[in-house]
């Protein structure tokens, strides 16, 4: 029997076991949201392309499935580049639907066209446009294999309107056919050995894991593995959660606004074991001063990691899970008394602190929303201050629960991150910390959250300023602050209100620790307005061109 | 050091696009690059040169495989190959200078392909030092227009960058 495309592209997404899609309509797309209409498919009607892109990112962290989102041609799809790019540099598996022009317009700068597959090679794993209509059954299995398999990413699909509406001949393929797709999983047996033995042979170990932890599901070797050599376990900003913030060994965030205990480990360390993660500038600051008398072992599912930014002293190809592992199988358990009690003694005497004199402080809000929240909340973030010290000051202990965007840095994502989060992980609290300048990014969103029912839990860390670039222009510029002051006082309880949800104000830290339980226990989206001190900087903070080990706070 | 980078691709639309955008996008320079079909309907064969140490090469090759349509990619740099480039030259003819012209035509092995009341249009292949010579032995008589293919090259003997032949130089993923 004969079906349309979009009638067989729904068929595939149902066999893709796809659940809820995110998405905006138009006129391109109108061949696929009519199938829609007849599908089990939950469609989530956005406000705005890029809050489309940046709810499937965040379903798909929450969840560890692809999340497809859909939009239609021309504006429709370059609002949604920012998103792509974002789950791109993070490495998030989506799949991106856009529809486009009849294909006898392409190519004719017709309404609406843009040339979305051009635009998003450098920000996708890999991109399709559908010209000939028997190619789409296989395109969208290859589509969901890539985007979810070897090192994540986004995958787009442009979809002429015409193709959309052409009659097909329908069978899902079981198989993909991809001659240049084949990740490496398992580690080269040589080099597992080896770094075995550089493991059991060092005196100072440290870990040092990525997003690619939690990609791999591999928290619990992570955690064998540190417990059976001993050795301190460092984070980058993508691998927070995935190891347990009170453990003993748990040593934070490193890099540009780490701990400073972190980054002393790390340069005083004489093997470093980079698990998932890949040598961010962020992180290494001054590649010269970085771990310098460390032998590094780098294991990452992506060859082209292996080198660009360090070169390791051993490299290890291969899934995370997989390649500890093989390591685990080898090495033996041992203690490492003086080193860990070092980094104990460190700990101890380089703690991250604040005065909590005066107003009420950002990081202090950040330490009772972790109280009050419990362990299977997922805490979503925004971009910025409040960004860094939810890094710092939450105590994560659970892989998936720490949703910020690390690569792309986009402010906006918070929001509809946290909506497409709690979407897919509708059993469990989302805690949305977001700040003033973030939220009014992607504001649109609150209507998508109050017409879901979303129990979003909205935390805006106000302090009435764009407060990185405030703190940027107190290092780099002299104090001359350009730009970064808001000179209106926006009430995010009362605009919470008018959209229909609870709202909240807190000025102090009385109002805080009194009004957290009910704002936990609310049933419907809650907006939480925290009027925080405007003169905070996030510290420890390792100026351009110094080593991680000489942090300022 | 210049570099000679044999890779196979998919023969799928964009798929040129997505190779010279890798290039310039992550600063890679390419002196010259050259596509076509291979012995195979659905691949095609590319000859890309691109300047660099080693480490450089090495991120371009584990880049160019991230790419889903890139299936093999061999640097034969190393390896006994033979390089050839076509290129066509119009030059500026006098009847006084037609004849040295002619003779330069045969001492570099080139052929003349078109001749016009005040042109000849010359088909030269060879080596790139071979061809730059020939270039500058024209020059005096002005050269009017110049148009070259791009590098192409081949292993000698019985080894191959084919899919199935396992070239000693393949990138293969450390570890």
């Amino acid at each position: 029997m004969e079906i349309t495309v979009a009638e067989a592209l729904v068929h595939c997404l149902e066999q893709e076991n796809v659940e809820l899609i995110f998405g905006y309509p138009g006129g391109a797309i109108l061949p696929v949201y009519d199938v829609l209409y007849n599908s089990t498919i939950k469609h989530v009607l956005v406000r705005h392309e890029q809050g489309a892109v940046h709810a499937a990112d965040g379903y798909a962290r929450a969840t560890g499935k692809v999340g497809v989102c859909i939009a239609t041609s021309g504006p429709g799809a370059t609002n949604l580049v920012t998103g792509i790019a974002n789950a791109y540099m993070d490495s998030i598996p989506i799949v991106v639907i856009t529809g486009q022009v009849p294909v006898s317009q392409i190519g004719t700068d017709a309404f609406q066209e843009v040339d979305i597959t051009g635009i998003t090679i450098p920000v996708t794993k890999h991109n399709y446009l559908i010209k000939d209509p028997k190619q789409l059954p296989q395109v969208i299995k290859k589509a969901f294999h890539i985007a979810s398999t070897g090192r994540p990413g986004p995958v787009l699909i442009d979809l002429p309107k015409d193709v959309a509406q052409a009659k097909v001949k329908f069978t899902y393929p079981r198989n993909v056919q991809l001659p240049g797709y084949k990740p490496t999983y398992k580690g080269h047996p040589a080099m597992v050995s080896q770094a075995s033995k550089l493991i059991m042979d060092s005196k100072r170990p440290v870990i040092y894991a990525g997003g690619g932890v939690k990609i791999s599901n591999a928290a619990a070797e992570l955690r064998n593995l540190a417990e059976t050599i001993s050795a301190p376990v460092t984070h980058t900003l993508m691998g927070l959660g995935c190891f347990p913030g009170d453990h003993p060994l748990f040593l934070g965030m490193l890099g540009l606004h780490g701990t400073r205990y972190a980054n002393l480990a790390v340069t005083e360390c004489d093997c470093l074991i980079a698990v998932g993660a890949r040598f961010d500038d962020r992180v290494v600051a001054n590649l010269q001063g970085f771990a310098p008398n460390a032998k590094v072992i780098h294991i990452d599912i992506d060859p082209a990691e292996i080198g660009k930014n360090i070169r390791p002293f051993l490299p290890i190809v291969g899934d995370v899970k997989l390649v500890l592992e093989s390591i685990l199988k080898v090495i033996k358990k041992r203690k490492n008394s003086e080193w860990v009690a070092m980094v104990q003694e460190w700990k101890r005497k380089y703690p991250l602190s604040y005065s909590n004199e005066g107003t009420l402080k950002p990081q202090l809000v950040i330490e009772k929303i972790c109280e009050a929240a419990g362990s299977s909340a997922i805490i979503v973030t925004d971009v910025g201050q409040h960004q860094m010290w939810a890094a710092q000051y939450y105590k994560f202990d659970e892989p998936h629960s720490f949703i910020t965007s690390g690569g792309l840095g986009t402010m906006g994502f918070g929001l509809p991150a946290a909506i497409g989060a709690q979407m897919g992980a509708p059993g469990r609290p989302v805690i949305l910390i977001t700040g003033d300048g973030s939220i009014q990014m992607t504001l649109q969103e609150l209507a998508t959250a109050v017409e879901q029912k979303l129990p979003l839990k909205i935390f805006v860390i106000n302090n009435r300023q764009l407060g990185m670039v405030r703190q940027l222009q107190e290092f780099y510029c002299e104090k001359r602050h350009i730009a970064v002051d808001f000179h209106f006082d926006l009430d995010f309880a009362a605009l919470g209100k008018v959209y229909g949800m609870a709202g909240y104000i807190i000025e102090t830290p009385e109002q805080l620790v009194d009004q957290l339980p009910e704002i936990m226990l609310a049933e419907g989206p809650v907006m939480v307005n925290c009027l925080v001190s405007g003169e905070e900087n996030v510290l420890p903070m390792v100026l351009a061109g110094s080593n991680i080990n000489e942090a300022i706070d | 050091m210049t570099h000679t980078l044999t890779v196979l691709v998919e023969n799928t639309p964009g798929v040129l696009a997505r190779v010279a955008g890798l290039f310039s996008r992550r600063g890679f320079n390419i002196d010259s690059l050259a596509v076509g079909r291979s012995e195979d309907p659905g691949i095609s064969r590319m000859t890309i040169v691109v300047e660099g140490d080693d480490q450089i090469l090495e991120q371009v090759t584990k880049q160019l495989h991230k790419l889903v349509d890139v299936i093999k990619i061999s640097d034969v740099t190393r390896d006994d190959f033979v390089d050839r480039e076509l290129v066509m030259i119009k030059v500026n003819t006098e009847s006084s200078t037609r004849g040295e012209i002619m003779q330069l035509v045969d001492i570099f092995r080139a052929r003349i392909v078109d001749v016009g009341p005040k042109t000849l249009t010359i088909e030269v292949t060879g080596y790139e030092s071979k061809i730059n010579a020939f270039e500058n032995s024209l020059r005096p008589f002005g050269i009017i227009e110049m148009v070259r293919t791009g590098k192409v090259a081949m292993l000698r003997g019985f080894r191959s960058t084919t899919l199935n032949n396992n070239h000693k130089k393949e990138d293969t993923n450390s570890g």
